[in-house]
């Protein structure tokens, strides 16, 4: 009896270790600013005062900035799951040359800091682009297609994955039955995709309503989302209740969405096989498939190439200026420090985001995947686990604007400390990292831990034989999904970020919005820098070949 | 019927079914039986038209070549069935009808008749996760059936369930075959399964087609003394040790001879006597291992269980031998 006690007593004590620091992270950088924001939007009078949040939310221009938000990322996630689906078949049913490398540019965009897709963009479709006489610069369309250009990948990645192992021999039975591809399709391939497919769609749209970089670069002063009006709100016009109220509109739409698209996820049949079937050769009957996927390759290679070549050119003439240019601080006016510098700051705040976000992830993780004896004890990681993704439902702008509003002051004062950056940043990475580590610790068969005890290993000995070799390969992958995450997050960043130690993404923004091709041209090679950093860390990841962001 | 002629399937530059010819008629079941890696299953998608081969598959005379897989009036069930898990009992058994445009009355007729065939009526909406293995072989075959397909190819039907259950449903699959007078081809690893539910069977040996016949000429003529044991011949004794056996068999002389485990039989007046090395009991009978004198070791069974190290005199069985290659 005495036993039993203290091992279940050494069992608390350890969750509770674990638990303590990412729960006091999360209450204070997390909980505490949000609630802090939603204080101030709903009590903006001392009291709970409903009517002045109606009144916020009967503006026009948040009407417009909701409506706009909805009906573009809806069209944005249906044009994503429709080019995406052709081409995640194309990419993991078939086999046909170049392959490999079409597979790899095409999960470029994902990992690209949203800014850089902006000026990408604006490059293409702009008043000096290529296709500027398309007359797409400014218009929904431009937002659109740069919505697609991010997300495609995502249904790409998501659902290739669940194709990719799909068991071949429903469908076969049921051609063997009489049933012809489309018709095989629709009712035996869709139907098996479909979790694949919702998971990707629900993410996909959540990517789209909080995608903040584009619609900001893209969309100009004439199309808002409610992202960008809540950045207007606070930095133009000063309305910090009005940018609270729509957080927390957004905080309680997203999460309604993620509720929603969990329950429709949790329909997949968990007996379904999984094997790796022989991929087919490319014939006549897969040329819409093709046809389809070198459309969506169209997209992506598109402005990419419009950026490096806008890049490569000063006046008119082919030259590294641009790139040489970086080490100063530009002009009229110039910035506070070089961009190179900026470049330095970005790579060591991703640096300190990554190992907080390591850290914290590690501890949920464990925490979150130790076995239960009891059901409360059960239902308390349940708790932790869910607690962990719910920076996954704000936006890192709403994150950023709480921090900005709850840390300015009092015994809080931490706004200008320099580590709230590189914290912000891996509180906005770290459902990123639980979801890859959560699944490869929980999928460790428990009997291993007891099978190493049973041989006389210790608890941490058990730990380092058992999980460790288990988690190291996601470990890494979440290290560079944190530090990709980190180089370009900009939501949280453009709020917190210190005058003198701007970051790369920030940078770039500025340059933008200042005049003179100069600064242009040093916007666009400064976006071919962050572009280029992220890829190489991502094909790093790649190559470790660690299912992630399907499981989101 | 179907007919394939000199067909040959390759990957990636490996042959995986090489030069087989068969012929199958009407009504008939034929088992393609071979040892994992053998073709079978290739062979078997490559009539299905999931694979491409080269040489002829013909159908009534009619070649398939570039026929598609849903045009060519076939049925194929799995070894694990691979019902569709998001559709009841009834509308896995209805998909096929539904192909065929096959009217809504006359559908739910079918259905459930095909359900009493294969034993479950009243299963109609039950979903497949809810069902034990046997039961949704058993809708499987329901599906296949129901647009009574000219040729029904079956994977492994039965490889994926329990020992006492895989007898019981062949009895049943080879009655439901025979009654509803069904032209199959199956593939199966296990002779058993082979004999239990097939007219002839056709043995496949790395991609090639050692031996076909029916199961009598199968079996009481192996082609070599590899397909003696893969048909469930305990052991093959060659040479001297052939002889010595055929010679107290009263049958002629051959170079080799495969023996079933009942071949000897414990008889105190046998022609044979040799030392028990282990006995172990079954339900019907004691079934020895003795090292014979001359001829090495041999299975036999007894009606009393001697002890290891007895001497015993063994008679043997003629029509339990066979003469590979004869």
């Amino acid at each position: 009896m005495t036993f039993r006690l203290g091992s279940s007593t050494r069992r608390v004590a350890t969750l509770v270790a674990l638990a303590a620091l990412p729960v006091a992270v999360l209450a204070v950088f997390f909980v505490l600013p949000v609630t802090g924001m939603v204080q101030r939007g709903l009590f903006a009078s001392g009291s709970f005062d409903p009517a002045a949040a109606i009144r916020v939310l009967q503006r026009s221009e948040v009407q417009r900035a909701l409506w706009f938000t909805l009906w573009s990322s809806g069209l944005a996630t249906v044009l994503s799951v429709a080019l995406g689906l052709p081409a995640a078949f194309a990419l993991h049913r078939l086999s046909f040359p170049l392959q490999r490398v079409i597979r790899a540019g095409l999960l470029v965009p994902f990992v690209l800091p949203t800014v850089v897709v902006g000026v990408a963009f604006r490059e293409l479709i702009g008043e000096a682009g290529l296709l500027a006489g398309l007359g797409l610069d400014g218009t929904p369309t431009a937002i659109i297609l740069g919505l697609v250009f991010f997300n495609a990948s995502v249904v790409i990645r998501a659902v290739g994955a669940a194709w990719e192992s799909l068991d071949p021999r429903p469908g076969e039975a049921a051609a063997a039955l009489g049933a012809g591809p489309a018709r095989v399709l629709w009712t035996i391939t869709l139907p098996a995709l479909r979790p694949a497919i919702v998971s990707a769609a629900s993410v996909v749209f959540l990517f789209c309503a909080t995608a903040f970089g584009i619609v900001l670069t893209l969309g100009g002063v004439r199309y808002n989302s409610i992202e960008t009006e809540i950045y207007k709100l606070t930095f133009t016009l000063f309305d910090l209740p009005g940018a609270a109220v729509l957080s927390v509109l957004q905080l309680v739409v997203v999460i309604g969405l993620l509720v929603v698209a969990g329950r429709l996820r949790s329909v997949a049949d968990p007996a379904q096989s999984r094997v790796v079937p022989r991929r087919r050769r490319v014939s006549l009957r897969d040329l819409p498939v093709l046809l389809s996927t070198s459309v969506l390759v169209l997209l992506v290679a598109g402005p990419l190439l419009a950026l490096l070549l806008g890049s490569l050119r000063v006046d008119d003439r082919w030259s590294l200026g641009n790139y040489v240019a970086l080490q100063t601080p530009g002009f009229d006016p110039p910035l506070p420090v070089p961009v190179t510098t900026a470049l330095t700051t970005s790579l060591a705040v991703a640096v300190q985001a990554s190992v907080i976000a390591l850290t914290l992830g590690l501890l949920v993780a464990f925490a979150v995947t130790r076995r239960s004896r009891t059901r409360a004890e059960r239902r308390v990681r349940g708790v932790l686990d869910g607690l962990f993704m719910v920076p996954l439902g704000v936006s890192a702008v709403t994150l950023g604007l709480g921090l900005y509003l709850t840390l300015g002051s009092g015994a809080l004062d931490f706004r200008d400390e320099p580590w709230l950056v590189p914290l912000a940043q891996a509180l906005v990475a770290l459902p990123l990292v639980v979801r890859t580590l959560v699944p490869v610790l929980a999928s460790v068969d428990d009997r291993l831990r007891q099978a190493a005890a049973g041989l006389g290993a210790g608890p941490l000995r058990a730990v380092m034989t058992v999980d460790v070799p288990a988690v190291w390969k996601p470990l890494l992958a979440s290290a560079g999904f944190a530090f990709a995450a980190s180089l370009g997050e900009f939501g949280a960043t453009s709020f917190l970020v210190r005058e003198e130690r701007p970051t790369l993404p920030v940078v770039i923004l500025r340059l933008l919005s200042r005049p003179g091709s100069e600064n242009y041209g040093m916007a666009l090679a400064a976006a071919c820098v962050l572009a280029a950093t992220t890829a190489v860390v991502m094909l790093l990841v790649e190559r470790l070949r660690v299912p992630s962001i399907g499981a989101l | 019927m179907l007919s394939l002629s000199e067909v040959s399937v390759t990957y990636d530059g490996e042959t995986a079914v090489e030069d087989v010819s068969l012929e199958l008629a009407d009504g008939e079941v034929l088992a393609l039986l071979g040892p994992s890696g053998s073709g079978k299953s290739t062979l078997l998608r490559a009539v299905a038209g999931l694979e491409s081969a080269t040489g002829a598959i013909s159908w009534d005379g009619r070649a398939l070549r570039g026929v598609p897989t849903h045009k060519r009036g076939f049925a194929l069930m799995f070894q694990d069935g691979q019902l569709f898990s998001h559709l009841t009992v009834a509308n896995n058994v209805v998909y096929p009808m539904r192909l065929r445009r096959i009217p809504s009355a006359e559908r739910r007729k079918r259905v459930d008749d095909l359900l009493d065939l294969v034993g479950l009526g009243g299963y109609q909406d039950r979903l497949p996760g809810t069902l034990s293995g046997g039961e949704r072989q058993r809708v499987a075959l329901a599906r296949a059936l129901a647009v009574e397909p000219r040729l029904l190819l079956l994977d492994e039907p039965l490889s994926a369930l329990d020992a006492g259950l895989r007898e019981r449903l062949a009895g049943d699959l080879r009655r439901i075959l025979h009654e509803a007078g069904t032209t199959a081809l199956m593939v199966t690893h296990d002779q058993e399964e082979a004999f239990a539910v097939s007219d002839r069977i056709a043995l496949l040996r790395d991609g090639r087609l050692v031996q076909q016949g029916t199961l009598q000429e199968v079996w009481a003529a192996p082609v070599d003394t590899w397909a003696a044991l893969f048909l469930g011949y305990a052991r093959v004794l060659e040479g001297p040790a052939a002889y010595t056996v055929l010679k107290a068999a009263g049958m002629d002389p051959a170079g080799a001879v495969a023996l079933r485990r009942s071949a000897f039989v414990a008889d105190p007046a046998g022609p044979l006597t040799g030392t028990v090395v282990s006995a172990r009991a079954t339900p019907e009978q004691h079934r020895l291992v003795v090292r014979l004198d001359d001829v090495g070791e041999v299975d036999a069974v007894a009606d009393s269980a001697p002890a290891p190290g007895e001497r015993v005199g063994l008679r043997v069985e003629p029509n339990r031998l066979a003469i590979p290659g004869s």
